[in-house]
């Protein structure tokens, strides 16, 4: 098969890549992208939106099971409903279709040249990509890795049989009557509580000592409150041991249930009767299997620090350039946060560097949102990151139960949090967590990019009724004169 | 509501007047009792003027750099009660005013109208007066509270009473925002910024929280190619007119005198203080007696204690010259000064009593006084009264330097740098540790021999340091 010259070659057609090369060819640069599977990596695949897709689908089945329960204080009866969660599945493939064929569309619109297949390095200009029709060589001046991340394996607990990644579980043909999660992060209890509300008994085997430990137990209570409410049990500083199966535990059933068993806190073994076991113990770049070796790049350490070839993910400079001249590194491969809109940053950036434009990165937040029940949302600085800078802050906080449109949608849990320092009221990091609040992250990751001090937010009119009103209160709160508190 | 007239307080010994050389307030802050309104400097010492009530300054009595008699009113405050003047107008009109021409607003004799505002400004005179706006203590917290709320940048730090602002703006010239403190900027600007090829850490921002605006890369687009460029020579055509206030004011004094009317001879030895450095090793290696606190020996205690015993033999060398009565007041007691630099400038803690302190307590004292120099905490009576000076510069001694006498001492000992030389010892070249001193003399009142024989007598004690301590 003829080779393909190419200036820019991007590895990965995930957000990070498919960005890159979308920029690349707006600029007019020859661009060729390489993907083994679908366009749109994890994210459109089996991630966010795939998960959104559930998680609607599982609210929607809980509202009305509420209404059914004739609790509703809406006053709303309804027949209890039932679930085709295969037809559900249906539904969330053809958005994921639309949108992959989009990405397909945008890239071809680009003038990208794709190539389907799975790419090895040759070196670190060169790439053979195993195609349908044969081994395609593809040379090029530049080499964007986005290979991006897989599922983190446990080895007492691989996946297969009953236990399930995060793409599986968003493949379920049935709601598992039980179903058991590994690891209590914001995968986990995404997934976790999508599956209670759709019916599942679930539980959340969590080591740390808490649920969402990256976050402050004040931002994560109300999340921890909703997961009572929904029966879902958490065993905190409990350790997953492996498979258990009930019948050799002799609880007298068929001997055909699996189980997990686990380590709790106080040292006991205990078994968690699972019909499926979900691991999301995290997620690890994909660096294997594409002759990375070859080029042996300098590796770095969770958080980019690590001493060379010390960590597992890729080491980039505030350009993403990696240790070798000419190869770019985009996305998770490259550590954390691995967020699908960092990455998409990093690939619009690198393409502008690649047309010779002055770039690097700037950016002051990469917000983070949990799509849990009730919803999290986080950017900037958290109030003891604000305080390990050294400097007085003040932080304002506004509870949603204080908000007129939060009760309007019986969202009354959580609130919006501010941080800002004491001497200039300059503001450093904001926080929500409430019904619907991701849709605050644009409001916050704009107020921290423009450099908003808390009287910036305090003077905006936020529209009447809005939860993002909560957002403004936060800010005059934290300068002393909230109105409605 | 009255009004309080704060007045210089005699703020040490026989000082007549003080030299303002700093405000910490400004008309129409409000002041809390205690707050420091002003530091004043008088021979060598620094005061800080507190405040004896609460308060909102109406007027302030001097610009700094002025000299001030004790006694003269500085500030008026207008305070709750009574306050301390009956009548204002009259009491200030007839209050010494060191430089009335510089009066920077003129009194307002009626209750001011501009009590509600933590911020107001001789500007707002013209506001509507109230009478529940009267400032009382309460009402002091209810305005500083109001003005930490709306800080500029400009009053970076406002505190509880609305005292001190620091300005987080840096003077022109200087780096626009502390180390390690990222510029502040919007995308646009940071992307307009980067295709033009501007670091922004180099760019002050004049919008809130020192945010960087279009109109502050036009600024410094505007400043010319010579500031954004960042290699290459460029012309510097700035002049920075620097007023001479303060500390750096008494130095130059000083020096002025001691240079213009004290006829310097300056003799510089060379000493070997091989034995000196192995006997300050050794006692500095020396296990602490228990409880005992040795501070850790430089080479100054050793040379001070070496001057003490030279002294004894001349006291001649340890006294103050009055040139206009004509007259050597010759000291029993050995103070010695020690040249200190610090943040400020250079201030010379004397350590009183030399003849009476062992090495030991030499060396404490130093210690204390060289510390409290440095934090600025030394007392005015710890800054003066020298009878005889050293002054080291340490490791940047240099090989000799030419001291300037501390007016009006007849004598200052400098100190050089101690290096290895290769000394003949008849025989051959030994390594030594060998070290200069440069000593200025009075030459009116010092002969060459003296001074001579002063300084050998010094060598003879350091060679030979069991000397110092025999008795």
């Amino acid at each position: 098969m003829k080779e393909i010259s190419c200036k820019l070659l991007v590895i990965g057609a995930g957000p990070g890549g498919y960005v890159c090369a979308i920029r690349a060819g707006q600029l007019g640069i020859d661009t060729v992208i390489v993907e083994a599977g679908r366009p749109g990596g994890t994210c459109l695949n089996v991630g966010c939106i795939p998960s959104k897709a559930l998680i609607h689908a599982a609210e929607e089945f809980e509202k009305v099971a509420h209404m059914a329960s004739g609790k509703s204080p809406l006053g709303i009866s309804a027949a209890p409903p039932s679930l085709d969660l295969a037809k559900t599945v249906v539904w969330k493939d053809g958005i994921v279709s639309r949108l992959t064929n989009g990405i397909a569309g945008l890239l071809k619109k680009a003038k990208v040249k794709t190539v389907q297949g799975w790419a090895t390095f040759r070196d670190g200009k060169t790439v053979e990509v195993e195609t349908e029709t044969g081994t395609q060589v593809i040379r090029a001046e530049t080499v964007v890795i986005a290979t991006g991340s897989a599922p983190v394996e446990l080895p007492f607990l691989p996946f297969g049989g009953p236990v399930i990644s995060s793409t599986e579980a968003l493949a379920l043909g049935a709601v598992p009557k039980r179903l058991a999660v590994v690891g209590g992060g914001y995968i986990g209890l995404e997934l976790g509580i999508a599956f209670a509300k759709l019916g599942a008994a679930v539980t959340v085997v969590e080591a740390l000592p808490r649920v969402l430990a990256q976050y402050d137990a004040e931002l994560t209570r109300p999340v921890v409150k909703r997961l009572a409410e929904l029966g879902i049990e958490v065993m905190t500083g409990a350790k997953a041991k492996g498979l258990a199966s009930e019948g050799q535990a002799g609880k007298g059933q068929a001997g055909k249930g699996d189980a997990l068993l686990v380590e709790t806190a106080d040292g006991k073994n205990a078994r968690v009767a699972a019909d499926k076991i979900l691991v999301t113990v995290g997620r690890k770049p994909l660096t294997e299997g594409f002759g990375l070796e070859q080029i042996d790049l300098d590796m770095a350490g969770k958080d980019g620090a690590g001493k060379d070839g010390a960590g597992k993910f890729i080491r980039i400079d505030d350009q993403c350039r990696t240790s070798m001249r000419g190869v770019f590194a985009i996305g998770d491969v490259t550590g954390e946060p691995m967020l699908a809109h960092r990455a998409m940053a990093q690939g619009e950036m690198v393409a502008e560097i690649v047309a010779g434009h002055k770039r690097s990165w700037d950016k002051r937040s990469i917000p983070a949102i949990c799509f849990t029940d009730p919803e999290l949302v986080t950017a900037g600085l958290s109030p003891e990151e604000a305080k390990a800078l050294g400097g007085e802050i003040k932080i304002g906080q506004f509870p949603f139960a204080a908000n007129g449109r939060a009760m309007t949608k019986l969202g009354e849990e959580g609130f919006v949090r501010v941080v800002a320092r004491a001497d200039n009221h300059l503001v450093l990091g904001i926080q929500a967590v409430g019904q619907g609040v991701s849709e605050l992250s644009a409001a916050f990751g704009l107020a921290l990019e423009m450099g908003a001090r808390l009287e910036d937010i305090a003077g905006t009119i936020h529209a009447h009724p809005t939860q993002g009103e909560g957002f403004q209160e936060a800010a005059l709160k934290a300068l002393g004169h909230a109105l409605h508190v | 509501m009255g009004e309080h007239v704060i007045k210089l307080p005699d703020v040490g010994e026989g000082v007549a007047e003080a030299e303002l050389v700093e405000w910490h307030v400004k008309v129409g802050d409000l002041v809390r009792e205690d707050a420091v309104l002003a530091a004043v400097m008088t021979d060598k010492a620094t005061v800080e003027i507190p405040s004896p009530v609460d308060g909102e300054i109406l007027w302030l009595g001097a610009e700094i750099g002025d000299t001030v008699a004790i006694g003269s009113p500085i500030v008026r405050l207008k305070v709750a009660g009574e306050g301390n003047v009956k009548d204002a107008l009259q009491e200030v009109e007839e209050g010494a005013t060191p430089s009335p021409e510089r009066q920077r607003s003129t009194p307002t004799p009626s209750p001011s109208p501009q009590g509600g505002g933590g911020r107001a400004t001789a500007s707002k005179v013209g506001a509507k007066p109230t009478l529940s706006s009267s400032v009382d203590s309460k009402g002091i917290e209810g305005v500083g509270a109001a003005a930490t709320e709306s800080p500029s940048p400009l009053r970076g730090g406002v505190r509880g009473g609305g005292t001190a602002p620091t300005s987080r703006v840096a003077a022109p010239g200087g780096a626009p925002r502390p180390e390690g403190e990222k510029p502040l900027a919007s995308p646009a600007i940071r992307l307009r910024a980067r295709e033009a090829g501007i670091d922004l850490r180099q760019v002050a921002g004049s919008g809130p929280a020192g945010r960087i605006g279009h109109e502050d890369i036009d600024a410094f687009l505007a400043r010319g190619p010579q500031v954004a460029r960042t290699s290459g020579l460029a012309r510097n055509d700035a002049i920075e007119d620097i007023k001479v206030i303060g500390l750096r004011r008494k130095i130059a004094e000083k020096m002025a005198l001691a240079k213009s009317r004290i006829p310097h001879i300056t003799y510089v030895e060379e000493i070997d203080v091989t034995a000196l450095e192995d006997l300050r090793a050794a006692l500095n290696k020396e296990k602490r007696p228990a409880g005992a606190e040795r501070p850790k020996l430089t080479l100054l205690p050793f040379l001070m204690r070496a001057m003490v015993r030279a002294i004894a033999d001349q006291p001649q060398l340890n006294a103050l010259f009055d040139d206009e009565a004509g007259i050597i007041h010759q000291h029993g007691g050995v103070h010695i000064g020690i040249a200190a630099q610090t943040p400020s400038g250079l201030v010379v803690p004397v350590v009183r009593h030399a003849e009476a302190r062992d090495i030991w307590d030499c060396a404490a004292e130093l210690n204390r006084l060289a510390e409290a120099a440095k934090s600025g905490t030394a007392t005015r009576d710890e800054l003066s009264g020298s009878t005889i000076t050293i002054t080291s510069l340490g490791a940047m001694g240099g090989v000799a330097t030419t001291p300037v006498i501390n007016h009006p001492e007849v004598a200052i000992v400098g100190v050089n740098k101690m290096m290895v030389r290769p000394v003949w010892d008849g025989t051959q070249f030994m390594p030594r540790k060998m070290m200069n001193l440069s000593s200025s003399f009075d030459h009116r009142v010092i002969d060459g021999w003296d001074a001579a024989v002063f300084v050998q007598r010094i060598k003879t004690l350091l060679e030979t340091p069991a000397l110092i301590f025999m008795d």
